[in-house]
Parts: C-alpha cells; structure tokens; sequence
C-alpha cells in the first residue's frame, strides 16, 4: 500500500473519507489507509498545497486540525471517492458471490443483495458488470456441522463434538468452547479451546459426525489465542518424526496435498526411482497416517526412511493380502 | 512518483473536474500548475509527452478523462472529467450490506486480489460507508499459493494467450501448452485455469500447481473470445471424477474404518457399507490404507484392485534396502 503507484489512488480517497469523516483521528485515519503517521502527515501536506487553478487561498484543498483530529474544509472538486475499478469491484463481487454460496451462513442474503449493488459501483468499463465474473471461488463445505458451528459462535455456547481422527481410525468425544470459524485451502475449521486437550485446536467440520450445542461456553483461559493460519494449517513440532518419500509420477500428488519440507526432482540415475520421480520429507506426530498413505500409494511411492515404518507398511500389506486370502 | 508529478497530476485533475467546458491542452498548460512551456520545440515536445504520459496515468486509475471538442474551434480536441462520471454513486447499501462487504473484502490472502479488495472498501469508507467489523468468529480465506496464479489472473483479465509447461498426473516430464483462457475457479481449495488448448483445439481444464514457472502471457490483449455462457465451475466440476458409475460392498471390522464409515451407505449386513465411484480403482484407493480391517464382498474385480496396490506397495518396500538407506 505504501508503493508509489498506490499514492494517487490513496490521496484521491482521503479528501472524501475525511469529509465523510469530520474530526476523524489522525491515527484512526492512518489505520484505514494502511500507512504509518509519518506518511499521512506527508499525504495531507501534499494535499494542501493542490487545488484549483490560480492556487490562492480559497482555491487550494484546506484542511482544519484540532488536537490529534483533522477535518476537511476545502475539498475542492474531491468531495466524492472515485468509481471503483474493473479490479476492486471484481475482486469485492467475486469473493461476496462465494460467500453468498455458503449454506447456513447468517449474511447470505445481504452478501448476495450487496453483490448486485456492487454491479452500478463499478464505472463505464463492460467487465465489471458481466454476469459471469472470470473468477469464480466455490467455498461450500461438504459439512453439515457449519450451521450448528455457526449458533454456537453467535451464542456462546459450547460444543459437544463426536470428531473422526481418521489416522488413528477413532471417533473421539469432545468439548469445545469455540473461538473462530475459518476456511483454509477450500475446508471450513473450527478454532477453539478443547476441554480435553486443555488447548487451543483446530476441528475439520467434515470430520465431525455430530456436532450439538452445549451449555453456555465460560470465560476462554488466557492461553486460548487464535494460530496465525497465514503459514498454513500444518505447523511441525520437534518431536514430530521426519519421513522421507519416493514419489513416482502417480504419486506426485501426494507433494500437492501434504505439507512437505524438501522436494527433489530425482533423475533416473538416482537409485530405484524411474524418471521423473520425486523425493519429498515431511513431518507427521502420526506414523500411522504415512503406512496408510503408503497403502494407498501401491508402489508407486514408497517411505525410504525411517525403517520403522517400512516395516510397518511390510506387516500391514502382508496381513491384508493374507486377509484377502492369499 | 516524485512529488512534483503527484501534485500536478493532482492539480490536473481537479482542474478537468471543475470545468464545465472541455479544456484546450493550450488552456490546460496556462491553468494547471506543474506544467511548463518555454516556447522552444523541445520544450513544446517535452510538455506534450508530460501531459500525455499523465493523461494516461489518470485513465489508468479509472478516472474518466473524457475527449470532445473545444468551443469556438473546429479541429481542437480538448479535455474534461465529468464528476458524476468520476465519483462513486450511491449504492444505498444497507448497514448489513456494508457489513457483509466488509467480511467478503477478507476473504483474499493473495495480493492480486487482497489489494483490490482492500483499496474499493477504502473507497466505500470515503462515501461515508463503514462497514461494522465483520461477525466474531467468521474468518473464510482463500489462499493463492500456486506461483501460476497471477500470470494466469492477469492474462484471464487481459485476454491474451497464454504458455506455459503442465505436467499431467503421472507423467514423467511437463508439455508445453498454449491456451486461450476464459477464467479461473477455485474449487475444493485448489487453483483451475479453464481456457481453450490451441494445440488440442478443445476446451481443457489446467490445475494451477501443475504448471511450471514459465508461465507467460503472449500475443495481443483482447485476443481471446470466451464462449457466451460458458459454465467455468462446471467445466472444472466436469473435468474431475465424474459422476459414481460402479459399486462395491465392502465388509469392515467392527469398530474400525470410522472415516470410511462416515456418509457412507450402509450395507445390507452389520458392519457392511457400500461404496460408490467412478471406477473399482478409486474405489481400491479409498479402501486400500484399511489394510486386513476392510474386505470386499463378493467382489473378485475389486479384491484383485487391493491386490495389485498391496503388492505392489510390498514390493516397494522389501527389507533389502533397509540396510543402505538407514543413516
């Protein structure tokens, strides 16, 4: 935002916003703009010295300041913000029509409604307003749980949960006093502090058989803050055992869904693995999941390390082909 | 951009919004400050380039320089702003609206879609629409991870054609592609281009993160005709494991394969489900990590599946290696 191309834009919007906003605090306007004290002073300063033609008094933009509070008393022709453009409406349209999309969201109908608004917000330009945006984000969560998720937020009530942990093959029993609901990479979660684990966790709403409202959710302990999300969802911890995997092409996928540490393109010269393979680490707390995962994979991707669990896809293959009767 | 040019550009634009008449660039050069003439011809050329490059940079920022002719002469062009043009008209939105807004401005992580969002609800705060802060609790982000991701936004934006190398699942090496691009789609947290491939002369559907790093833009903005009515979530919908074509029932061990349980329908025995997909071989994917705790019922085609990927598997970890691979 500080860019120098992003200037105009933002100087063009603070004369209206300060209009709109009499009295409005210096520090309060800098947090709205996305800029530190130091560049809004400069901001209105250039400001001040602009105006109509013949720059008299009179004729310049003229702004009054009180304590730490500014208002505006000449805006000159700038009284209203620009349009918006092709960009700002397709971007704010694209991710209200997501929204609006959503089962059992409580703003679906104003999501929609303030989408079509959006349409007469956007200018002259054609693309702005075509019915079928170039970009289109599909957020509905195959869960029933989001509703319900939904009240207890808004109410403040607390969780029972029967939650599918799925790498250990188990429905687990839990409350939760919840603090957020999020979606990442396309799932919905819900933030917030178990009682079992006595921390903060996150709960897959596809994974949760029976979601139901508790009691009224108490105070939350101060140790309950939500995770920063923005490094993704996967956060290794050091006990967590590191395994190394081959990856042929058809199991390539694996390095797009898992979150994995290293990958190197393997050449045919490098050991078994055929062209065009991949070797990747990960981190897991759950050695389990990666002989599941190695299952599933049939040879085309295989654990090199650690010996411990290519002895347990060993054992597991065997008893399942012995099952199977062979 | 130096100060001298924002405080000109400034001062240009407030001079064409204020007049009522188009401007002459004569006019234009006397009224607004910041422009120069010394009435030498490289003075003269130097100040036509300055007004035509800032022109230019207003046009960009989706200011509506408007052309038209100066009164009292034939061949004069001139300029004015139309305000009502110019401004943000009133969108009466409701004070929910605003704040559905505000919420769906959050939703971009990434910049190329972040930034726009976050710049248009400045807009709407300066039109004296604040939005109240969004419901507690209610965080939905997409992420755009995918470095493909905003060549490919900006070529779908610009209409131009795009190249780039795509490895498809399970080969070996990328190929390179060249498509006309029609949109992007998120769907299940993942990235699709869905365009038109020039090579295959058919629509295709591309995932993102299969593209290689060079993917560029080429030809011409305004290159590509996307088809009127074209469904772009569908065709990624579409482009995916289709429609469940087959069947199986599979026989669990009580108390085990809890996921594989879940929204599954259940069979005609306790403790049986039955699984539908595209293909025995999704179904063998999905049942396979179950190991000895799932079986399938009479159903040789699916129990010779599970055979394949659990020998398979075996085989591709023998105790042989063991030895070398152990640090």
């Amino acid at each position: 935002v500080t860019g120098a191309a992003d200037r105009l834009p933002r100087l063009l919007a603070l004369v209206p916003y300060l209009r709109t906003h009499p009295g409005a605090e210096l520090a309060e306007v800098a947090a709205v703009f996305g800029v530190d004290a130091r560049q809004l002073n400069d901001d209105l300063n250039l400001l001040w010295v602009c105006g109509l033609p013949g720059g008299g008094p009179g004729d310049l933009i003229d702004f009054a300041f009180e304590g730490d509070t500014v208002s505006v008393v000449e805006a000159q022709t700038l009284d209203r913000p620009l349009r918006l453009t092709a960009d700002e409406a397709l971007a704010l349209r694209v991710a209200a029509r997501a929204l609006a999309d959503v089962p059992g969201l409580a703003e679906r109908d104003a999501l929609e409604s303030a989408q079509a608004k959006l349409a007469f917000a956007g200018g002259a330009l054609p693309d702005s307003t075509a019915a079928a945006p170039p970009i289109q984000v599909a957020l509905e969560p195959e869960a029933e749980a989001l509703a319900t998720v939904r009240e207890a937020l808004d109410e403040r009530r607390r969780l029972d949960l029967r939650y599918l942990v799925p790498s250990r093959d188990e429905v687990t029993e839990r409350t939760v006093d919840p603090m957020r609901l999020v979606s990442v990479e396309g799932r919905w979660y819900l933030e917030g502090w178990c009682h079992v684990a006595e921390a903060v966790r996150l709960f897959r709403l596809d994974r949760m058989v029976d979601a139901s409202l508790g009691a009224a959710a108490g105070e939350l302990p101060s140790e309950a803050v939500p995770r920063d999300l923005a490094e993704g969802l996967f956060r290794p911890r050091a006990e967590d055992l590191t395994v190394v995997l081959e990856l042929e092409p058809a199991a390539r996928w694996v390095a797009d869904y898992y979150p994995v540490e290293q990958a190197i393109e393997l050449g045919s010269a490098d050991g078994e693995a055929g062209p065009g393979a991949l070797r990747v680490e990960l981190r897991t707390p759950d050695p389990a999941w990666v002989v599941r995962l190695a299952l599933r994979l049939g040879g085309h991707g295989r654990v090199v390390a650690p010996p411990s669990v290519k002895a347990a896809v060993r054992e597991r293959a065997s008893a399942a082909l012995a099952a199977l009767g062979d | 951009m130096s100060r001298k040019k924002l405080e000109r550009q400034l001062n240009l634009a407030i001079c064409l919004m204020a007049t009522t008449r188009h401007l002459s660039v004569d006019e234009i050069a006397d009224l607004v400050d910041g422009y120069t003439r010394d009435g030498t011809p490289d003075g003269e050329t130097a100040f036509r380039r300055m007004f035509e490059r800032d022109k230019a940079d207003l046009r960009e920022l989706g200011i509506p320089v408007e052309t038209g002719g100066v009164t009292g002469w034939d061949d004069e062009i001139g300029y004015r702003i139309e305000r009502s043009d110019y401004a943000l008209p009133d969108l009466h939105l409701t004070a929910a609206e605003a704040a559905a807004l505000g919420l769906a401005a959050r939703l971009w992580s990434s910049a190329a879609l972040a930034e726009p969002s976050a710049s248009a609800m400045r807009k709407l705060r300066a039109a004296g629409i604040d939005p109240l802060p969004p419901p507690s609790g209610l965080e939905p982000r997409v992420e755009a991870t995918e470095a493909a991701f905003e060549p490919c936004l900006a070529a779908v934006r610009e209409g131009r054609e795009l190249g780039f190398g795509y490895r498809r699942p399970g080969q070996a090496k990328a190929a390179s592609r060249r498509v006309h691009p029609w949109g992007v789609v998120s769907w299940r947290g993942r990235w699709y281009l869905v365009g038109h491939d020039l090579d295959r002369g058919q629509s295709r559907v591309f995932r993102l993160s299969r593209m290689d790093a060079g993917v560029r833009s080429t030809g011409p903005s305004g290159a590509v005709t996307v088809p009127p009515g074209i469904n772009l979530r569908a065709a990624v919908e579409e482009s995916e494991p289709g429609e469940p074509a087959v069947e199986a029932v599979v026989r669990l061990r009580p108390g085990s394969a809890l996921a594989l349980r879940h929204g599954a329908v259940p069979g005609p025995e306790p403790d049986t489900i039955v699984l539908t997909d595209r293909d025995l071989g999704r179904i063998a994917d999905r049942v396979v990590e179950y190991g000895a705790d799932a079986a399938p019922v009479d159903s040789p085609e699916l129990a010779a599946e599970l055979r394949r990927r659990l020998l398979g598997a075996l085989a591709a970890h023998d105790s042989a290696s063991d030895e070398a691979s152990a640090p």
